[in-house]
């Protein structure tokens, strides 16, 4: 199981490099005989999905930055332009907007997906604060790029979101005409912002680069949460993961490709095809549908200042969830009433999404209260006390057990 | 082989200290222009400069907009309801306790000269909306009265008054 490598050079050159650099038996090693559980199921290949996408919005993304000029006179007009007479221009800036929401709807499957089977805990608690850490990375780098079009939507998003930091007391003023490099947003920011929206994707990757790492000392967890016991709880990664992960690679390309070719607009505001005006904010500012339950936390709170902590804290309990889940059970198979509460936890989030979207007034300031109350007592009430009054239900002794039932044991 | 003995210790650890208080005196030195050109440049800051505005024009019940600072500044030409609206209120009871007085010049009671950035989140209040008739905030809702003041809504404090002076009677320089 250990998944040394058993990878042989055949060619003489590969012999002479695998005494140099041994990089193919690392890649033989890592993608090709490294075991897996042989139960995993669809949700696991969304890894794979999201290292798709990584390198859908870098090549995109390089291409887009040979026609956009990142200057508040000429921003606007360089992707107009790009959208009209570039070949393909369209394309590819339709790939890119659009490849930033299916790179978050990935992210989302895959956050929920260790939720429901534990894989924060024990051994894995670096594997999911890396994880996120890339989630903040790409929070900020998908705010930035949303930036540079410079529509409507794009400046007043760029001075709503800047504007947080001026609730820090005493020094926020002064912390946001630092990070504006202005009195206001201007253009020096929107340069800044392009500079830091090219480098952060490329941190990104340092960092899923740790994630692997990390994942490849642990190992991956299962639907079972029980740890592998023997080789037989394990099949080998090529071509037993590398064709589920290609497979459901597909159907995700699918939906991707629906979105850039039908609904290619669907996910945006058509405010930002209006060009920046600072004297004008348009009447309905909403961020994209990626951010809506963060913006909705923030607004329920009647506090500037404690709308803004509420805003990073719901992003920040994500790190310490290996320790606010106190059941040594990983998986929710094995917990009847975790199963429900984290349903009711992924409706809340929905809800809360769907809210932000809405005006806030009325009703919808009232229920998303209720519901960021509930958001932060899943973490901070529900989750600790269930590790001790759940009775949860008898593991399989193996991941083999489970899947052969008693055949495992002829 | 000699052993060392403890004046060369003391040698070597001074060396270490020495090199690393440098070092360190080094990097914040490097790091200061690093955070320091982000601050707003020489150009930012000049065009900063005062700029003088001629009321003459702004008939009563309208609001003009002009820029300094690249912020919003909303001159207000309040009639007598809108100042009477100001004024009937218990100052006590407001968000940001403040009366109109203080937020106009005196003699000069019918001008409100404003910084039209709402206190929120950094939107532009909409003049004449809300319930008060003063200003609304469309991102988050926020209501502020005929003199400016917050009495609804998310945003902590009062629209921010610009330094100004009349410098005529019917002329003003901001900043
Ligand atoms: C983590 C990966 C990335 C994410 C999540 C992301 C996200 C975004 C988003 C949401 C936009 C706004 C799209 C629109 O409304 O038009 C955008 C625009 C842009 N991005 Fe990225 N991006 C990523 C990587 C990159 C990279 C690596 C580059 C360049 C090397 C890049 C260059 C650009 C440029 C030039 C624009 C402006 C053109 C446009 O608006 O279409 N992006 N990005
Ligand atoms: S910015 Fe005006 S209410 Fe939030």
């Amino acid at each position: 199981m250990s998944g040394h490598s058993t990878y042989q050079p055949q060619s003489a050159f590969m012999k002479w490099m695998e005494r140099r650099l041994p990089i193919a038996s690392l890649v033989h090693s890592s993608f090709v005989v490294y075991p897996t559980p042989r139960n995993l199921n669809y949700w696991w290949t969304f890894g794979a999905i999201l290292s798709v996408m990584l390198v859908a919005q870098l090549v995109t993304g390089i291409v887009l930055v040979m026609h956009y000029t990142p200057h508040e006179t000429m921003a606007f007009n360089s992707v107009e332009h790009l959208m009209r007479d570039v070949n393909y221009g369209w394309l590819i800036r339709y790939l890119h907007s659009n490849g930033a929401a299916m790179f978050f709807l990935a992210a989302y499957v895959h956050m929920f997906r260790g939720m429901y089977y534990g894989s924060y805990k024990e051994p894995r608690e670096v594997l999911w604060i890396l994880g996120v850490i890339i989630y903040v990375l790409m929070m900020a780098t998908g705010f930035m790029g949303y930036v540079l079009p410079w529509g409507q939507m794009s400046f007043w998003a760029a001075t709503v979101i800047t504007n947080l930091f001026s609730a820090i007391p005493l020094v926020g003023e002064a912390v946001v005409t630092w990070l504006w490099g202005g009195y206001s947003v201007s253009n020096p920011t929107l340069q800044r912002f392009f500079s830091l929206h090219y480098l952060l994707p490329f941190a990104i990757v340092g960092v899923v680069v740790l994630h692997v790492w990390a994942l490849h000392v642990v190992g991956q967890n299962n639907p079972t949460g029980v740890e592998p016991k023997s080789d037989k709880d394990m099949v080998p990664f090529t071509p037993h993961a590398t064709v589920k992960d290609s497979f459901m690679m597909a159907v995700f390309l699918i939906l991707y490709a629906w979105f850039v070719f039908y609904l290619p607009n669907y996910l945006g505001h058509a405010d930002n095809y209006i060009q920046a005006n600072p004297a004008v904010t348009p009447a309905h500012i909403v961020p994209e549908w990626y951010y809506l339950p963060f913006y909705a936390i923030l607004r329920a709170i009647p506090d500037k200042l404690m709308g803004v902590v509420a805003l990073f804290a719901s992003i920040l309990i994500l790190a310490f969830l290996p320790w606010l889940d106190t059941s040594k059970v990983k998986s929710a198979r094995y917990r009847p009433l975790y199963r429900q509460f984290f349903w009711i936890f992924v409706a809340v989030c929905v809800g809360l999404g769907w809210l932000g979207a809405k005006p806030a007034e009325g009703g919808y300031v009232l229920a998303a209260r209720v519901l960021t109350f509930y958001y932060f007592a899943h973490f901070l009430i529900v989750l600790p006390l269930l590790g001790f009054f759940e009775k949860t239900k008898p593991l399989p002794n193996s991941i083999s057990e489970s899947v052969l039932g008693e055949r495992s044991k002829a | 082989m000699t052993t060392m003995s403890s004046a060369e210790h003391t040698r070597r650890d001074f060396l270490y200290i020495a090199t690393g208080a440098v070092g360190a005196v080094g990097a914040a030195a490097v790091t200061w222009p690093l955070i320091s050109q982000m601050n707003p440049d020489a150009s930012t800051v000049a065009a900063g400069a005062p700029i003088e505005v001629d009321l003459a024009p702004v008939a009563e019940g309208q609001v003009i907009k002009v820029f300094w600072r690249g912020k919003p500044i909303f001159i207000n030409h309040r009639s007598k309801k809108e100042i009477d609206d100001a004024r009937n209120v218990n100052v006590g009871s407001l968000p940001d306790p403040e009366p109109d007085q203080q937020r106009v010049k005196s003699g000069k009671d019918e001008w409100l000269v404003l910084i039209g950035i709402c206190t929120h989140l950094g939107c532009i209040p909409i003049a004449h909306q809300g319930s008060y008739n003063g200003y609304f905030c469309p991102c988050h809702g926020s209501v502020y009265d005929t003199s400016g003041r917050i009495r609804s809504g998310p945003a902590p404090t009062n629209l921010p008054l610009p330094p100004y002076e009349f410098v005529s009677d019917t002329k003003i320089r901001i900043g």
